[in-house]
């Protein structure tokens, strides 16, 4: 029986998998507290099976990448090209920056076992001897926490040659990174793991599975992700796949936070609870006096949704009337927030209440972006700077009504024109909240800026006519 | 390689807070963790050793020197300009002192929502922080007059369900409303003097 610190107690509508021992009483991230619980006995059974059928077993889970794009992380394994006769290298994606997410915090710094678990059984599925794990530099705790754990993990030879005497060797190495949002985007990931800026690559024909780290055959997978794997080998690809809904299985970790009472994370199976249940019944509602108004369902790159939106779905309902779905009944999954125009992403659910103003919010995430933008694509480097100069003029009182065209304008010019998805992660937001808030945006301008200038240089050119 | 061209390419400037930091020299220490981490590499790899060893650096340093950019090229046999800029693209790198006690204060939606803005004025107000050159792109770290402390705006710290936090030094602090930026301090001004 499992019990948890006092006022940590998960949601009874929660299904803890990887999350089993967040907050759990007793619990400590060292390799005796997590043997004591039958720790590494999924490696065993693991590591007698062939590597194929590991693989095989991910994909029959229906598993998909919980790092953003939720991409089938068992088909990312089999693009490793079958005659490749270069290393294999395995790198855990823990550089968790996306606004909104702040799932693997949790995991490395209280269970880095599971981690290291899951990610011997991943480098056996994919015949990786060496791993990275690419943590963000804002987590130096759990780097510490990380390595320690890894020597534990190979005085009792869970990790390092002849892995309890299969004859498989691996090694795991703690790699920081240094504060840059663009090192989550795999390629970059791998620029900066070989020492450089990073600069993203771009696909094809750079893809890591193939042209990874060292132009080397590379697998990219967050941390949740390879968690997952140690649960899909103990439990079998098919009974995990029963968990969640169709083409969307298992359960995935839900960071709530902004306006609601009750902000945390919530392990759920996918598409089991619907924005209703998550946000009044797992959350507390919104706080006293307020309502709610707007979430980000999925970081801060997951366009918008308002929470008076109905939407409409693809194909008929049974006489051939329109599906419509309402935000209260999204399911929390992949599929469902993809036909509602926006994304799971990550699953940072950044929740607004009526007290915030869409003007201030679009201007926070327009500064984030601007901060991050590696700078590789002229658009994206411009276009963000721009988005954020915009913006600032619209919070400061500043801005025409034309200027919100301008930049939405701006926001579709960066769209589908950059090597990485940094172009959509920074623009979306802007198109989705001009979308859907376009009239709240305008009432914030004013015509008469129209004559403003907006820079110093356009104030002495002002002052230089008023006095010629 | 001497350090005379890159003086003019590295962008540090003298803060109150170099009085707290040891002038960069090469160290066994240095030399160890050298060793320890182009270990985790392949042979014909030594570049990506860069951040590791940037980062044993700034942890001692409290900043990456020309004097410690050229050592670090010379060790892993690249140009001084690779790892000028790796420093120069990475925010986590400084190159100037920060305080003794450097803090980051997260900036992003969640935090943002949370009162961040509200913590950074405080902490501001309480340590004598002029802010009002900060620029999150050039400038992104005040320090106070006395050295002792510095602030900076963080993107995303990834807590945001604890919202607003956080980082002195490498230790994380969450849920840190305005009212208790004081406390927060406080906590340093002990643990300072009873070392």
């Amino acid at each position: 029986m499992i019990t948890y610190k006092a006022g940590k107690q998960p949601d009874p509508r929660e299904y803890r998998l990887i999350f089993k021992n967040v907050d759990r009483e007793g619990w400590d991230p060292s390799i005796d507290c997590y043997l004591r619980d039958g720790g590494y006995e999924d490696l065993r059974k693991a590591i007698a099976m062939e590597p194929k059928a590991i693989t095989e077993e991910v994909k029959k889970a229906g598993l998909r990448g919980r790092g953003g794009a939720g991409f089938p992380t068992g088909l990312k394994w089999t693009f490793i090209p079958p005659n490749n006769t270069k290393p294999v290298y395995l790198i855990c994606n823990c550089d968790e920056s996306e606004p909104g997410t702040f799932k693997d915090r949790y995991i490395v710094h209280q269970d880095p076992h599971q981690l290291i678990e899951g990610m011997v059984i991943s480098c056996f599925a994919v015949g990786a001897k060496v791993a990275y794990i690419y943590i963000r530099e804002e987590f130096p705790e759990a780097a510490i926490i990380l390595e320690n754990a890894i020597a534990e993990a190979r005085a009792k030879n869970f990790v390092g040659t002849n892995v309890l005497g299969s004859g498989f060797d691996v090694e795991i190495h703690v790699h920081r990174g240094a504060a840059a949002y663009i090192c989550g985007e795999e390629t970059g990931l791998i620029e900066s793991l070989e020492g450089k800026r990073a600069y993203p690559r771009i696909k094809p024909p750079y893809f890591p599975a193939a042209l990874g780290l060292y132009m080397c055959p590379t697998i990219v997978n967050n941390v949740e992700s390879l968690c997952h794997v140690k649960h899909i080998v103990r439990m079998s690809g098919e009974e995990y796949a029963k968990l969640g809904v169709k083409n969307n299985t298992g359960t995935r970790i839900l960071c709530v936070s902004g306006d609601v009472k009750k902000p945390g994370y919530f392990e759920v199976q996918v598409g089991k609870v619907t924005m209703r249940e998550l946000l009044y019944d797992m959350c507390g509602g919104p706080k006293d006096g307020r309502s709610f108004k707007a979430v980000i369902p999925g970081g801060s790159s997951a366009k918008i949704l308002r929470c008076d939106e109905e939407f409409t779905l693809k194909g008929k309902g049974p006489e051939g009337s329109d599906l419509k779905l309402s935000f209260w009944d999204i399911p929390m999954d992949f599929d469902s927030l993809a036909a509602c125009g926006t994304m799971a992403g990550s699953g940072g659910v950044i929740v607004m209440d009526d007290s915030r103003k869409m003007s201030w919010v679009l201007n926070n995430i327009n500064s984030f972006y601007a901060h991050e933008s590696c700078g590789q694509c002229t658009p994206c480097r411009e276009g963000s700077m721009w988005m954020k100069k915009i913006s600032d003029r619209i919070v400061a009182g500043e801005a025409s009504p034309k200027d919100v065209a301008t930049l939405e304008s701006v926001a579709y010019q960066i769209d589908g024109r950059t090597i990485c998805a940094f172009g959509e992660a920074s623009s979306w937001p802007v198109e989705a909240i001009i979308a859907k808030f376009r009239d709240e945006l305008v009432a914030d301008t004013s015509p008469e800026n129209d004559a403003l200038p907006h820079n110093p240089e356009a104030e002495a050119q002002r002052r230089f006519l008023q006095h010629a | 390689m001497s350090a005379s061209i890159l003086d003019q390419n590295v962008a540090s400037e003298e803060t109150p807070g170099a009085k707290f930091f040891p002038p960069f020299v090469p160290t066994a220490a240095l030399e160890a963790e050298a060793e320890k981490r182009l270990a985790q590499f392949p042979a014909d790899q030594k570049r990506s050793a860069v951040l590791p060893l940037l980062h044993f650096v700034q942890h001692h340093h409290g900043f990456i020197s020309a004097e410690a950019i050229d050592w670090v090229a010379a060790r892993l046999g690249i140009a001084a300009i690779k790892v000028l800029e790796v420093v120069t693209f990475y925010p986590g790198f400084r190159q100037s002192a920060p305080g003794k006690f450097h803090i980051r204060v997260c900036r992003t939606l969640s935090c943002a929502m949370g009162g961040s803005h509200e913590l950074m004025e405080k902490l501001c107000d309480l340590t004598g922080i002029d802010r009002s050159h900060a620029d999150s792109h050039h400038h992104p770290v005040s320090v106070s007059p006395c050295g002792k402390w510095s602030v900076e705006f963080a993107e995303c710290l990834a807590s945001c369900g604890t919202a607003p936090v956080c980082l002195v030094n490498d230790d994380f602090h969450e849920a840190v409303s305005a009212d208790k930026a004081r406390a927060l301090l406080d906590s340093y001004e002990v643990s300072q003097t009873s070392h």
